[in-house]
């Protein structure tokens, strides 16, 4: 016998580690749950480190009110078949509240109205740590990310002043009203994710995978067409066949013209791609240093 | 990337590792043509590095360094300033770097990409050769417990090429070396900036006989670094399902920290000593025959004895240190010095104590290893060994030996800020 683990399960051990350690480490822990496949991936994994007893935290959803309804159906079946807790933050109720300010224009997007509302949920509920389904391979801001990330008592990351983490010890020690954001799947890669819901069996929204679907093109991106979606009147709506390489708010989440209706050809065609997924959501697009930026305000 | 293949996938072996040198050697160009030539690197991230470079004003060509270049005050700044992790993978291995900057805060910084790295590759620049930095990074590879430490000598082509000058750069870092505890050193002549040995071998070096940089990280042989001897298990947290199927199901989860577990193993449980044996090793995926680092899972014992966080289940025929005396190495982290006598937070495996500082052995000029009894302040970035006293019992190995229970991190109490990273000795 070759005592020697396989990359995958080496990085499923380790992300377990991490997800016990929260839970042991902190008194009102969270999963922060989008409906996307890497907190999909998270939940799959608390599962496994809590198995055979239920997951000792809630699910908590930031709702932008500007679903795709596939993730909101998914959301629910998974919900009720496991019989765990789900928290849902409202960005309409902050928008009602006079707390955030609806964007204006075409271009508008409620993706940077989350960080209000996702404070807010953390504030009401008092959770000392939120994990996430975050990975540094995703984005350069994201590369220097810890998997213990602290937060002061605006929620704020300051990326000079993150603690070292050395082997394997974290450091969850802070002061009141403090916390911490936490991301068991700091080292997966999006491969690494798509492999391992593949060998798992993982259930995943059914936008993933490649259907008909009305959508118009706007600067290059395809956008799923939808209630909430301002168009300019040269933007036309078309049929298309389509799928999504994440889940976010339908405002800023462009979707890929693909044939891959099934895990395995979504595997080859992340393996051809160019592109990383990010590249595909709009929010990224607006600097380069974007990502740093939301980060900065407590966003993730 | 390029193997798509699930089965191949599935069986693919993971390498941490990371990188040092100092300003200029060349390091971020080293990664990101390791980046580059292994195509781990997207479309839109290199049109975004293009239109960075123009921007910046470097010359037409893409500059490779900007693709592994960091935060935007970073970035004004043109300098990187901390630890960054890389992902690329090849068909036969993924692999994780570990990115650290060869300047300010360099010790800090390395010391904690190399805690969790298995090799260290140190670049030299070819024609300044043996400098201060390498005999410091040297230094910290051998005491993190890195196993394997390839020297690259880069810029080769700044020297013709030269066999001559690769030799004479080789033969001082061996007698330099000699010094440390690294078992596995290895030395490659390489360009960067062109090519040469990094992914493909070269042309221009036909007198080198031995293996690119990629064959290397991809080959070398780490199935055998962790300890696989001394079984320790240190307990996390406990499941109790309380549910009516579950209803006496008592279980110890965590991540195997050393030796092999299997069912039947006569164990005991420190601190209270209790001894049981192991009735199961639980998952998710089903019983575990065979446990070992760096695996999660969950034991289950034949008798119900009381166990919590922060106890470690050990071979009763093999037992770790018990002790409050710790003997360490210590890199500090902090701009307020060490202070003697002052009582800090520790974090040892599952295992938290306070602590109090009680002597100041020597510190160590990392330069050329020489003991400094007389110099006892214990600045941001040095490195010292020291003696502490905790609040209760740790279980511990020498760090050497194990890293997983060898490990220590002490914490400011007052800012809750790490402070320091501690190896038994
Ligand atoms: N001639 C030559 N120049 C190199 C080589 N590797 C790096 N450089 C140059 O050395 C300078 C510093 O490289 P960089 O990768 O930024 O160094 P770092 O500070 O170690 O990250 C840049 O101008 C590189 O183009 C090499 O192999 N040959």
């Amino acid at each position: 016998m070759k005592y020697n683990l396989t990359h995958l399960k080496e990085l499923e051990s380790e992300a377990i580690y991490v997800i016990r350690e929260v839970v042991a480490q902190f008194e009102n822990p969270a999963l922060l749950f989008s409906g996307g496949k890497d907190s999909i991936l998270c939940y799959h994994l608390a599962k496994k480190a809590f198995h055979p007893g239920k997951i000792p935290f809630p699910l908590v959803h930031v709702d932008t009110g500007h679903n795709f309804p596939e993730t909101i159906q998914f959301r629910d079946q998974l919900v009720e078949k496991d019989g765990v807790e789900l928290i849902v933050g409202s960005v309409q109720q902050s928008i009602d509240e006079g707390k955030a300010i609806e964007e204006t224009g075409f271009n508008a997007s409620r993706n940077g109205l989350q960080t209000v509302t996702l404070l807010e949920t953390i504030e009401s509920n008092k959770f000392d740590a939120c994990m996430g389904g975050a990975r540094r391979d995703e984005e350069k801001a994201r590369a220097k990310e810890r998997f213990f990330s602290h937060r002061d008592e605006f929620g704020q990351w300051d990326p000079k002043n993150q603690r070292p983490e050395l082997w394997n010890i974290f450091n969850g020690m802070k002061h009141m009203g403090e916390n911490f954001r936490v991301f068991p799947i700091s080292n997966w890669t999006e491969m690494d994710v798509w492999q391992y819901i593949l060998a798992e069996n993982i259930e995943l929204p059914s936008i993933y995978f490649s259907h008909e679907r009305d959508v118009f093109m706007r600067d290059g991106v395809i956008y799923a067409d939808g209630e909430y979606m301002n168009k300019r009147p040269e933007e036309k709506v078309e049929k298309r066949v389509v799928r999504f390489r994440t889940i976010g708010d339908m405002s800023c989440t462009g979707a890929v013209e693909s044939p891959a209706d099934n895990l395995e050809k979504i595997i080859e065609e992340v393996a051809a791609t160019r592109t990383t997924e990010r590249g595909t959501r709009a929010d990224d697009k607006r600097s380069e240093a974007a990502m740093e930026d939301r980060k900065k305000q407590g966003y993730f | 990337m390029s193997d798509t293949t699930t089965a191949g996938y599935l069986d693919m072996e993971l390498l941490r590792f990371t990188t040092a040198g100092s300003v200029d050697d060349g390091k971020s160009t080293l990664i990101g043509r390791l980046l580059y030539d292994s195509k781990a690197i997207f479309q839109d991230q290199l049109e975004a590095v293009e239109k960075a470079s123009k921007r910046i004003g470097g010359e037409g060509e893409v500059n490779l360094a900007l693709l592994t270049d960091g935060l935007r005050s970073e970035r004004e700044q043109g300098i990187t300033i901390d630890v960054a992790y890389r992902y690329f993978a090849t068909p036969k291995r993924k692999f994780i770097i570990a990115d650290t900057p060869g300047h300010i805060q360099y010790t800090r910084n390395m010391v904690t990409g190399a805690s969790t790295a298995n090799l260290a590759i140190i670049l030299v620049d070819a024609r300044h050769g043996l400098v201060e930095q390498t005999s410091r990074h040297s230094f910290i590879a051998s005491l993190l417990g890195i196993k394997h430490v390839v020297y690259c000598i880069n810029k080769m082509d700044l020297v013709d090429y030269s066999q001559e000058r690769y030799e004479e750069i080789k033969s001082d870092i061996e007698d330099f070396a000699s010094k440390l505890e690294i078992n596995d050193i290895r030395y490659i002549p390489i360009s960067a900036l062109f090519g040469d040995n990094v992914v493909d071998r070269s042309k221009k070096m036909d007198w080198y006989e031995g293996a690119t940089l990629l064959y290397t990280l991809e080959t070398v042989h780490i199935g055998s670094d962790e300890n696989l001897v001394d079984g320790r298990f240190p307990v996390q947290t406990v499941i109790r399902p309380q549910t009516t199927e579950f209803h006496d199901y008592r279980g110890y989860a965590g991540r195997v920290a050393g030796g092999v577990l299997k069912k039947g193993d006569e164990v005991t449980v420190l601190p209270s000593g209790f001894t049981s044996k192991i009735a199961k090793i639980d998952s998710y995926d089903g019983e575990i025959q065979e446990a070992f680092p760096p695996m999660s899972c969950t034991v289950i014992l034949e008798d119900d004895i009381d166990v919590s966080r922060g106890d470690m289940i050990v071979r009763t025929n093999n037992q770790p240190d018990d002790t409050q005396d710790h003997e360490l190495m210590v890199c500090w982290m902090s701009k307020r010095p060490i202070q003697l006598n002052g009582k800090y937070a520790v974090k040892h495996t599952s295992r938290d104590a306070r602590c109090i500082v009680k002597e100041i052995r020597y510190k160590v000029d990392i330069n050329n290893l020489h003991k400094l009894e007389d110099d006892k302040t214990i600045n941001m970035n040095d490195i010292a060994r020291i003696k502490i006293r905790t609040t209760v019992p740790l279980f511990t190995d020498r760090y050497q030996r194990n890293r997983n229970t060898g490990s220590l991190i002490i914490i400011d109490e007052a800012t809750n800020e790490t402070v320091g990273a501690g190896m038994i000795l």
